[in-house]
C-alpha cells in the first residue's frame, strides 16, 4: 500500500469593503460606470498626489477583526508593496505588512467531523487594482482604473485546514460574519470576495510542512474544491516520482480543470516593502474600540437563539433564514410589518428558495422589499387574492420589486367575491357539464374538482376556490 | 520706489491700491528675464501669455472694486516639480517633458489665491536629485554672480532667478532650498515638515520633502511662507498649526536669544572663507544682544549616509509610477510590457536619477532592508534626539549652509559622493523635520556669495525669522549682482 | 572597497527598478553603488540597539477622511497625457498570454 498524505491548506481571502468611496480618495466605488469615470489624479497615480485614509475602511476592518476574535493592533502602519504592473497605477500597492490592523484571531467552523477552530494569522487593509482588458484589434492591454483604490481587507488564515470541505465551511463562515457586519456583500462570482489557496502535502503523521504553492483565480466554491483536489494530486504525484514541489504561484483554469505556474523572469517576487511615508500611523484608542464593539450586530448564533425564543417557526427554517444576512433581514423586517412569522417564513423558505434556485441566484441578491412581501401576505389573508394569484404576483415582485397592490389592481387579479356574479357562472358551468354533475351526484368526488376547475377557468382564476367549492356543493 | 526694489507685500499693496498696474509689475520682471535668461537658463517654461492674461483679469477685478489678496499682481516663479494645472510640469526630466497636470499643487494654489501671477517654472536638478542643477535634462542653470559656476541645487533655477533680479519669489521644495540660496546670495527657507502641503509636489523623498520660499530678503520669505502654510486635508502629513503668522516675527529684538554654534560644523572640511564669514555673522548677532555658545551637536557625519539611504529608497518607490502607461515618455520600439518599462525608464531618466533608483531599490531589497533601510531610520531617530537635546539649550543653531561657495560647472558631477558630502550641514534638518533658513553673509575672494544657516526647533520658524531679520538689518544691504531692472 | 557589487546584483536590481543599463553603465553602477554602500556602512558604527526606527518624524496619527463621494468624472483630463488611449482607457503593451 502506498503512502498516506495529508493536505495542509491556508487561505488568503480578499474582501472588497462596502464603502461608498475608495480607500485613499473620494472616488465612488459603485459598479458599472464607464471605464475610468470613477477615477481621479490620486487613484490613477498622477505625480504629486497623496493618499488620505477613508475612516469607514478602518472601522470595517476593525469590526471584522473583532468578529473574528482578533487582537486589534493599537499602533498600525501602511506599507508600500512595490511591483510593476499596469493595473497598479503607482506601481506600488499600499498595503500593510509589518503592523497589520488585526492579528491572532480565529473562527469556528462546523463540518461532518464536528466543530473546529481555524486560526486567523492577520487581517490587513489594502487597495484593489484596476482592470485589464485585452484588446484583440490592437493586440494590447487597455486599463480601466475604476476599481483601482477600492478598499480591500485581506484575511490570512493559519494553515489549519485539511480538506476542501473545511475550506468551504471556513469561507462560508467568514462570508456570513462579514455580511452580518454589512462590511461587504462577499460575492465570489463578482469578485467582492476572492480566495487564494495555499496548499502543501505531507506524509500523514509527520509534523514538518511541505513546500506550498499558492493558487489564484478561484471564483466559485466549485472551482475551489476542484482546484484543491487537483493541486493535492499534482503535488503527491511529484513527490511519488521523486520530484520536488516548487514554491510558486499558480493560476487555476476551471474550464480545463488544471493549474499552471505564473512564472516570469521579470517577476522577482521581491516587493521591497517599507512604511509608506505619505500615510501617518493609525493608533486605536480603547474608547473608540469600545464604541465599535458595542455597535457590533447580533451574529448568527445569537440570532438563532432569539428566533427560537421569539418566533414559532421550525428549527430548520431558522437555520436557513439566519444562514444569510439578507434573508434574516427580510424575515425580520417583514414580520415587523405584518406580525405573521410563520407565513413570512413560508414565503421565504418556499417560493423564494424555489425561485433563487431556478435563477441560480444568491439570497444576497434578493431585491424585493419587506413592505411588498407584507402587503402580499395581507392580501392573501384577507382573501383579496387567492393562492395561485399570490404566487404569480410574487414572481413579478421577486423580479422587479413591484408593489403587489398596484400590480393586482392594474391586472385586475382581485378575487371576485360577488356571489351573485359567481352564482351566474356556476349555473352556466352546471348547465354545460351535465355528465360531471351526474357523476358527482352518483358519489364521484373527483367530479366536483373538475367543476371547480371549470369555474376558476371561467373566472380567469380570480375566484376564491373555497367559496366556489362551498357554493357548488350547495347548488348540487 | 522701483518695482524691482519693492518687497512682495509692498508691491502687492501698490497693485491693490492701483498705484502700479499688475501689467507693469509683469513687464518689469519680463524685461529682466529677457535680458538674462538666454545666458542663465533659470526657467524650463515661461508662460508670458498666460501671465499677462491673468494680470488683465486681476486688473479687471480690481477696477470693479473687488477684493484681492496680499500678493495681488506679484510675479512669482515656481519650481518645476510643483504641478500647475494647464502648465507643463517636467521636474527637469525627459520623462515628463510634455506632462501637463490637470491639478495645481496646493502651495501654488494658495499663491494664486493670494493674487500672485505665476510667470513660469524654474529649472532644477532632475527630480530634485542633485546639488548643482546640472542634472536637469534641459541644461544647467548658471550662477548669475559668476556664470561659470553652478547656482547650487536642486532649486538652482529658482535661486538664480531671484538673484538675477527676476523678482520676486520662487516657491520651492526640499532640503535644496538653502544651499542654492546660499550660492546665489538670496534668502531661502525650509519650514518644519508638514507646514506646507505637499499635495501636487512631485515626490522625491516623501518623508524629507518640504516646500519653502526663496526670496531676496527675509521679509519676502516670511510673507510667502505665511501665505503657503496650510493644514491641507489632501496631505495626511500636513499639520494643523495655529502659529503661521510668520510676518509678525519680523522684529529686530534678539536680546537674550540663545544661539548655539555646533563645533562639528566648523571642522577642516569647511572652507576658511566660509568659516570666517559665518563666525563674523555670529559676532554681529552677539553685538545685537544674542548669547553665542559653542557646543557638540554629535552624529553630524552620520546624517549623509542616513539621508541618502532613506531618500534613495523613497525615491525608488516614488518614481516607479513613471512607466510609460499613464503619462510622460513611452518607448515605442519596445517588445512587450517589461521591455517597454525598461526602455522608457532608461531613456526618460538621467544618470543621477538612475543611480539613486538603483541604490534605493537595493537597500530595500530582500536581505538588505534591515541592514540598510531600517538602520538608517534608527539613525534618523538618534539624530532627531541629538537635535532635541540641542534645542533644550539653544533657541537656534547657527552654522554654514555649505562647506564652500558655488563650485564651477562640471566639477561636482564627476564625483557623486563628493557632491553628496556638500550637503552635510543642510540635510540633518530634513531628517529631523526642522526648519532652517539661509541668509547671505559675505562674498569670497572670487566674488561668490556665502550663506549662513540658522536651524530652529520644530514649529519655531518665528525664532529663525526674528534672528535672520535682525541679522539682515545689522548686516545692511547685501551686494546685488548685476543691475536690477 | 568593502562592498563588491556583482554582475548578478546589478542585473537583479535592474529587474526590480525596471532599468536597462548598457555594459558601460553597469560597470559604472557597480562602482558607484559599491562606494555608496561603503559610505553607508558607516552607520554600522552606531549602536542602535533598542532604537525605534523613525519612519515618520512627528507623532501625527489617525488622519482620516469621511466616506463621502467628493470626486466627479474627470476622465478626459486624466487621459489627456496618456501616450496611448482607446475607448476611455489607458493603452499598455499586452499583458495577456
Amino acid at each position: 500500500m502506498g503512502k498516506q498524505y495529508e493536505t495542509v491548506i491556508g487561505l488568503e481571502v480578499h474582501v472588497e469593503l462596502a464603502t461608498k468611496t475608495k480607500i485613499f480618495c473620494g472616488c465612488s466605488t459603485a459598479f458599472g460606470g464607464a471605464p475610468n469615470t470613477h477615477t481621479c489624479p490620486v487613484c490613477t497615480g498622477m505625480p504629486g498626489t497623496l493618499p488620505v485614509l477613508n475612516k469607514q475602511v478602518l472601522e470595517y476592518a476593525v469590526s471584522v477583526g473583532l468578529a473574528a476574535n482578533c487582537e486589534i493592533t493599537r499602533y498600525s502602519k501602511f506599507d508600500r508593496k512595490n511591483y510593476f504592473y499596469p493595473d497598479n497605477p503607482q506601481n506600488y500597492q499600499i498595503s500593510q505588512l509589518y503592523l497589520p490592523i488585526c492579528q491572532n484571531g480565529y473562527v469556528e467552523i462546523e463540518t461532518e467531523d464536528g466543530v473546529k477552530r481555524i486560526g486567523i494569522h492577520e487581517i490587513h487593509m489594502e487597495e484593489d487594482a484596476g482592470k485589464l482588458i485585452h484588446d484583440e484589434w490592437e493586440d494590447c492591454t487597455l486599463v480601466d482604473y475604476n476599481r483601482s483604490g477600492v478598499p480591500l481587507i485581506e484575511i490570512v488564515s493559519e494553515p489549519d485546514m485539511r480538506n476542501a470541505q473545511e475550506v468551504i465551511a471556513y469561507l462560508e463562515k467568514l462570508r456570513l460574519l462579514i455580511q452580518y457586519l454589512g462590511a461587504s456583500d462577499c460575492k465570489l462570482q463578482e469578485g467582492s470576495m476572492r480566495a487564494d489557496v495555499n496548499l502543501s502535502v505531507r506524509e500523514a503523521g509527520t509534523e514538518r510542512l511541505g513546500t506550498r504553492t499558492e493558487m489564484k483565480n478561484l471564483n466559485s466554491f466549485r472551482a475551489i474544491t476542484r482546484a484543491i483536489e487537483g493541486e493535492r494530486e499534482r503535488q503527491i504525484e511529484l513527490l511519488e516520482s521523486g520530484e520536488e514541489v516548487v514554491q510558486e504561484t499558480r493560476r487555476w483554469d476551471d474550464t480545463k480543470g488544471c493549474s499552471y505556474a505564473m512564472r516570469s523572469k521579470e517577476d522577482a517576487q521581491d516587493y521591497r516593502y517599507f512604511p509608506d511615508p505619505d500615510l501617518p500611523p493609525v493608533r486605536i484608542e480603547e474608547a473608540w474600540l469600545e464604541k465599535l464593539r458595542a455597535a457590533l450586530p447580533e451574529f448568527r448564533t445569537e440570532k438563532i437563539e432569539r428566533y427560537r425564543r421569539e418566533y414559532d417557526i421550525p428549527d430548520y427554517d431558522i437555520e436557513i433564514l439566519t444562514g444569510s444576512k439578507r434573508l434574516a433581514d427580510l424575515f425580520e423586517e417583514t414580520v415587523s410589518l405584518c406580525r405573521e412569522p410563520k407565513k413570512v417564513s413560508n414565503w421565504l423558505m418556499g417560493e423564494t428558495m424555489r425561485l433563487l434556485k431556478e435563477k441560480g441566484m444568491e439570497p444576497e441578491e434578493l431585491a424585493f422589499s419587506p413592505a411588498h412581501l407584507a402587503a402580499l401576505i395581507e392580501m392573501t389573508d384577507k382573501k383579496e387574492i387567492n393562492g395561485t394569484v399570490a404566487k404569480e404576483v410574487f414572481e413579478v415582485m421577486f423580479e422587479t420589486d413591484t408593489d403587489p397592490r398596484r400590480y393586482v389592481e392594474e391586472k385586475g387579479l382581485k378575487t371576485v367575491n360577488d356571489t351573485a356574479a359567481l352564482q351566474k357562472i356556476l349555473e352556466k358551468v352546471i348547465a354545460d357539464n351535465p355528465q360531471s354533475v351526474e357523476d358527482y351526484r352518483n358519489g364521484k368526488q373527483k367530479a366536483l374538482g373538475f367543476l371547480v376547475g371549470q369555474t376558476m377557468k371561467a373566472m380567469q382564476g380570480k375566484a376564491d376556490p373555497a367559496l366556489v367549492n362551498q357554493m357548488l356543493r350547495e347548488m348540487l | 520706489m522701483k518695482i524691482m526694489e519693492m518687497t512682495a507685500l509692498e508691491l502687492g499693496k501698490a497693485v491693490r491700491e492701483k498705484e502700479i498696474a499688475a501689467k507693469e509689475a509683469l513687464e518689469a520682471v519680463f524685461r529682466v528675464i529677457e535680458k538674462k535668461e538666454e545666458r542663465l537658463n533659470c526657467y524650463v517654461t515661461l508662460d508670458r501669455e498666460g501671465a499677462f492674461e491673468r494680470a488683465r483679469k486681476l486688473q479687471e477685478r480690481l477696477s470693479q472694486g473687488m477684493e484681492a489678496g496680499p500678493l495681488a499682481g506679484v510675479p512669482v516663479a515656481v519650481k518645476d516639480n510643483l504641478c500647475t494645472k494647464g502648465m507643463r510640469t517636467t521636474c527637469s526630466s525627459r520623462m515628463l517633458e510634455n506632462f501637463v497636470p490637470c491639478y495645481t499643487a496646493e502651495a501654488v494654489r494658495r499663491l494664486e489665491e493670494a493674487g500672485a501671477l505665476i510667470v513660469g517654472k524654474t529649472n532644477m536638478d532632475e527630480f530634485a536629485m542633485g546639488s548643482t542643477t546640472e542634472t536637469s535634462a534641459f541644461g544647467a542653470t548658471r550662477n548669475p554672480w559668476q556664470e561659470e559656476h553652478v547656482p547650487g541645487g536642486s532649486s538652482g533655477g529658482s535661486a538664480a532667478a531671484v538673484a538675477a533680479g527676476a523678482r520676486f519669489l520662487g516657491s520651492d521644495t526640499g532640503g535644496s532650498i538653502r544651499q542654492p540660496a546660499s550660492f546665489c546670495g538670496v534668502v531661502g527657507m525650509k519650514p518644519t515638515y508638514g507646514t506646507v502641503s505637499r499635495y501636487g509636489l512631485i515626490a522625491y523623498g516623501s518623508s524629507l520633502d518640504q516646500i519653502g520660499p526663496l526670496g531676496r530678503n527675509v521679509a519676502d520669505c516670511a510673507a510667502l511662507l505665511e501665505l503657503i502654510s496650510t493644514w491641507d486635508k489632501k496631505d495626511s502629513t500636513s499639520i494643523d498649526r495655529k502659529d503661521t503668522d510668520f510676518t509678525s516675527a519680523l522684529t529686530e529684538g534678539i536680546r537674550g536669544m540663545r544661539i548655539g554654534l555646533p563645533k562639528d560644523y566648523f571642522t577642516e572640511g569647511l572652507a576658511p572663507q566660509v568659516k570666517r564669514s559665518v563666525l563674523a555673522a555670529a559676532e554681529l548677532l552677539k553685538e545685537r544682544g544674542a548669547e553665542i555658545e559653542e557646543f557638540d551637536l554629535r552624529l553630524v557625519e552620520y546624517a549623509i549616509p542616513a539621508y541618502y539611504t532613506i531618500a534613495s529608497a523613497e525615491a525608488s518607490s516614488n518614481l516607479e509610477r513613471f512607466d510609460g502607461v499613464k503619462y510622460g515618455l513611452r518607448a515605442e520600439d519596445a517588445n512587450g510590457l517589461h521591455d517597454m518599462y525598461k526602455k522608457t525608464r532608461s531613456r526618460g531618466f538621467g544618470e543621477e536619477v538612475k543611480r539613486r533608483i538603483m541604490l534605493g531599490s537595493f537597500v530595500l531589497s530582500s536581505g538588505y532592508y534591515d541592514a540598510y533601510y531600517l538602520k538608517a531610520l534608527k539613525v534618523k531617530a538618534l539624530i532627531k534626539r541629538a537635535f532635541d537635546e540641542a534645542f533644550a539649550k539653544y533657541d537656534v543653531i547657527l552654522g554654514p549652509v555649505a562647506p564652500t561657495s558655488a563650485p564651477r560647472l562640471g566639477e561636482s558631477l564627476c564625483d557623486p559622493l563628493k557632491m553628496y558630502l556638500g550637503d552635510i550641514y543642510t540635510i540633518s534638518a530634513n531628517l529631523a523635520g526642522l526648519p532652517g533658513i539661509s541668509v547671505p553673509c559675505g562674498l569670497d575672494e572670487e566674488g561668490l556669495p556665502i550663506g549662513m544657516q540658522l536651524l530652529g526647533n520644530c514649529f519655531e520658524e518665528k525664532k529663525l525669522i526674528r534672528t535672520a531679520y535682525a541679522y539682515e538689518k545689522a548686516r545692511g544691504a547685501f551686494a546685488v549682482c548685476g543691475e536690477v531692472g | 572597497m568593502a562592498n563588491i557589487i556583482s554582475d548578478e546584483t546589478i542585473e537583479y536590481v535592474g529587474i526590480l527598478a525596471k532599468l536597462e543599463l548598457s555594459e558601460q553603465e553597469k560597470e559604472q553602477a557597480k562602482k558607484d553603488m559599491g562606494r555608496m554602500l561603503d559610505y553607508i556602512d558607516k552607520l554600522g558604527e552606531l549602536d542602535t540597539e533598542g532604537v525605534e526606527p523613525m519612519s515618520h518624524v512627528f507623532p501625527v496619527e489617525n488622519v482620516l477622511r469621511e466616506d463621502t463621494v467628493t470626486n466627479t468624472d474627470v476622465r478626459e483630463e486624466l487621459l489627456a497625457n496618456a501616450p496611448g488611449e482607446k475607448d476611455g482607457m489607458f493603452m499598455a503593451p499586452r499583458t495577456f498570454e
